[in-house]
């Protein structure tokens, strides 16, 4: 689970901040009035704090034991792993100075630098990395597990090298050492110690450029410069302040009143964007979400009739109007998908079939299957549970059954809260619902476990809760997660991808944008594919 | 009710003008939901224009919504959703009120006790907590909402009931009922329930009006029925676009306030037409 599940929403509160809201908003209007051009300056400058936002609070900075999207935001400052990734996705360094793979795909080496030290002073060294690998992340992560359980053995044949050998290739391995899939964690406070239960998970250890001074629950989270971080020089900043802001309302009115200076993912709704895009002193960007690269789909249920028939499935697809769904719905963001891959993930193929909206295709295809409309003009009816995670879905929800319903499908929506939901999905009780999950740069890892049947596990959620099962598509997944030749691998990817656009075992909707806002005085911020969530080790604040 | 009756009814109800408006109003509402598929015929859901059309424009003159459905047409098959949540959980709340509250004042002793005791218990938890529980426990649907709604409501009833009884109870007809050899449910429903029935009466259109609010306010909360376009779930969806399109929130609200003022007059007016005191001092 890597996502926040929000509580059901306090529109109490939300009710209560919109009669503030229209009174305090005259304020940044007349400010603006007296905004002064900012001065071109280029060289980068010490000191300062950013301010942004946390939502929702998580339950714990300690990145080993908690991916949700906050928990990753604050804890990639404290936290690092061996690589990062450029907005291609990438490998650069990170706490690993350089890296060499063997030509067959098996051995991966990694030299560390080394003058890095952990926040208490201890230094880090391969040992470390071979801890937090090894045993720390095999017991309690389950996307490390998955990656580090292919690995025959991890050594460290001296304390600035560490080599990995693997049991079979597996080149999506170079892109699992971002900080969220393989935070290093301090060996020598770990080991052998009960890792949930360690009492130092509530004062972080990193090597990261920022340290936690205070964290105020309800209130803030307050990270401050480690000075003897291993670049000489950084960070630039002093500081950087999460404030904890429940209320969506007030999150906006935070970032346009200039108290906050950068808000990420879910952070604004969809509905704000357009308005805060024309704010003069904020800068906007959908950048720096291609590591997580989110997909949202109709998750069909193959276990209910006429679901399982891939017409039916084909129907639903030409009955919907993805870019009315981007564009009335989520406010513009977002991309139209192809097929399974998020155009942003590698091996990508847009060679597949593509559906466009085509109400006449529909209903042939639902003829075709011998569902005829009944006098009240329904073919099937279907139950259809939209996520709860906020409004934005709820719409989702509502367009699909008028969608649905002029093919002559008739759709009862059914509602649920956050736990329902995941508890239904997770053990097949239901017939469509609505979600999205995150591709991580490659196929191998962050798609193939929708889609094969290996990963349809009931009780679990985010595997293949559908039921579809195709022994091709298996093979195919297979074969790509082990060929080293990216030729070859995409050859597979394109195949796989020509078949599962062509059985639809899901209907995707849309390549999920989030909005970035950042104030302009913020400088090298979100340069990387996991954006916010990176150390800004070198980002800065140009003066007012 | 004979027709002279009737005639005296009319004008004690008529000698309150807002009473009079109320009833106008309220009429006005049900036409409304009546021939609400005659003035918008076809799916108050559907998008019927350009989402975020301002009021007067074309095809949707209350304006459209986010999706670009007409609001006026979600107001006239919304208070159909409105009136019917209304009238139907306030009958349910007289049938278990009412009886609870009759068999309560009528045996008394610990019949009495033990009914009021278990109403006090509805009584102390908040009304509208209870029915945001209650709709959450058993996913919303109009079945749940009406449910709900009447669970939370009937308490006042019963106690207003059982006040009635009580004081009927001793009276010389009754007495003499009794020694007639009549039975005791036909002494309860033929004898104390028509003459105790006018506080009831008043009591139950005020309570259309809040179980109205209370569907509202369930809606606004997205704990409506989500098959159901309701007045108090369009306001919800529309609070968050409440800066970009004041219209999608003013005119479900609009329609809310009206209903509930209408009916709350009508009460007003039932309560003047029905109190025996209030009609004997106005001679």
């Amino acid at each position: 689970m890597t996502r926040p599940l929000p509580a059901l929403p306090l529109r109490f509160q939300r009710a209560a901040a919109a009669g503030l809201l229209a009174a305090v908003l005259a304020i940044p209007a007349l400010s603006g009035l007296t905004a002064t051009p900012v001065l071109a300056q280029e060289t980068p400058v010490k000191g300062g704090v950013l301010n942004s936002i946390v939502q929702p609070e998580p339950p714990t900075l300690m990145l080993g034991l908690n991916q949700q999207g906050p928990t990753q935001t604050v804890a990639g400052k404290i936290y690092q792993s061996l690589l990062t990734y450029d907005q291609k996705l990438n490998p650069m360094p990170s706490l690993a100075k350089s890296w060499t793979v063997s030509p067959d795909g098996l051995t991966y080496t990694f030299k560390l630098f080394e003058n890095v030290t952990w926040h208490d002073g201890k230094p880090f060294t391969a040992k470390d990395v071979v801890f937090s690998t090894n045993v720390f992340l095999k017991e309690v992560h389950p996307r490390a597990r998955a990656v580090f359980s292919r690995c025959e053995s991890i050594t460290a044949p001296d304390d600035y090298t560490v080599v990995f050998t693997l049991k079979e290739a597996f080149p999506a391995f170079l892109q699992s050492f971002e900080v969220s899939s393989a935070p290093m964690v301090p060996a020598h406070i770990y080991e052998g110690t009960d890792f949930r239960a360690n009492p130092a998970n509530a004062t972080p250890i990193g090597t990261g450029p920022f340290k936690l001074k205070e964290w105020v629950k309800g209130s803030h989270i307050q990270l401050v410069r480690n000075d003897s971080y291993f670049k000489p020089g950084l960070p630039y900043l002093d500081g950087i302040t999460f404030r904890v802001i429940p209320d969506a309302a007030s999150r906006s009115l935070a970032l346009e009143s200039g108290q906050v200076q950068q808000t990420q993912y879910s952070d604004l709704e969809p509905f704000e964007v357009p308005r805060m895009k024309t704010h003069p002193n904020l800068a906007f960007s959908t950048k720096g979400y291609e590591f997580v690269a989110p997909m949202s789909w109709l998750e069909i249920n193959h276990r209910v009739k006429p679901l399982d028939d891939k017409r039916f499935r084909k129907a639903i697809a030409y009955a919907i109007d993805r870019k009315f769904i981007r564009d009335k719905i989520w406010f513009g963001l977002g991309r139209i998908p192809t097929g399974p891959i998020n155009s942003v993930v590698k091996f990508y193929d847009p060679k597949v079939t593509i559906y466009e909206p085509n109400l006449d295709k529909a209903k042939a295809l639902l003829d075709e299957m011998g569902l005829k409309p009944d006098a009240k003009g329904v073919r099937a009816t279907v139950k259809i549970m939209p996520m709860p995670y906020g409004e934005t879905w709820t719409r989702l929800g509502e367009y699909l059954k008028q969608a649905l319903g002029k093919v002559g499908i008739a759709v009862t929506l059914e509602s649920t809260d956050a736990a329902g939901w995941s508890q239904r999905v997770a053990n097949w009780d239901y017939e469509i619902t609505t979600n999205f999950l995150y591709q991580y740069g490659d196929p191998a890892l962050g798609v193939a476990r929708t889609y094969i049947s290996d990963n349809i596990r009931k009780g679990v959620l985010f595997t293949n809760t559908m039921g579809y099962s195709n022994p091709k598509v298996d093979a195919l997944f297979a074969a790509g997660a082990r060929e080293v030749d990216p030729a070859k691998r995409q050859t597979l990817y394109s195949e796989v991808q020509q078949i599962l656009s062509d059985d639809l075992p899901v209907v995707w909707l849309l390549e999920m944008e989030f909005p970035t806002f950042l104030d302009k005085r913020v400088k090298n911020a979100n340069t990387t594919a996991i954006g916010v969530n990176d150390t800004y080790e070198d980002v800065w604040l140009a003066a007012k | 009710m004979n027709a002279n009756s009737s005639w005296v009814f009319w004008r004690a109800f008529a000698r309150n003008k807002g009473a009079v408006l109320g009833l106008v109003i309220l009429a006005g509402v049900l036409t409304l939901a009546l021939f609400a598929s005659v003035f918008f015929p076809g799916d108050p859901w559907d998008m019927a224009t350009a989402p975020f059309q301002p009021p007067l424009s074309d095809g949707a003159p209350l304006g459209s919504d986010m999706l670009g459905r007409d609001i006026a047409a979600g107001i006239a098959h919304g208070a159909r959703v409105s009136l019917l949540i209304g009238l139907t959980s306030t009958a349910a709340a007289l049938a278990i009120g009412v009886t609870l509250g009759a068999l309560a004042g009528f045996h008394g002793g610990w019949v009495d006790d033990a009914i009021m005791r278990f109403t006090e218990l509805f009584q102390t938890i908040p009304n509208f907590v209870l029915a945001v529980v209650l709709v959450a426990i058993f996913t919303p649907s109009l079945t749940t909402i009406v449910a709900a709604i009447a669970i939370v409501s009937w308490p006042p009833l019963a106690r207003l009931a059982r006040g009635e009884f009580m004081s009927l109870r001793n009276r010389e007809f009754v007495q003499a009922a009794i020694t007639t050899g009549q039975s005791n449910s036909s002494i309860i429903l033929r004898q104390i329930l028509p003459n105790s029935l006018s506080p009831i009466i008043v009591s139950a259109s005020l309570m259309v009006a809040t179980a109205i609010l209370l569907e509202s306010s369930l809606s606004f909360l997205g704990l409506g029925d989500p098959n159901a376009m309701s007045w108090g779930y369009m306001i919800g969806a529309a609070r968050t676009v409440i800066r970009q399109a004041w219209w999608m929130s003013f005119f479900p609200g609009l329609a809310i306030i009206l209903t509930v003022l209408a009916l709350n007059l009508v009460g007003e007016g039932l309560n003047d037409a029905l109190n025996p005191k209030l009609a004997r001092s106005r001679g």
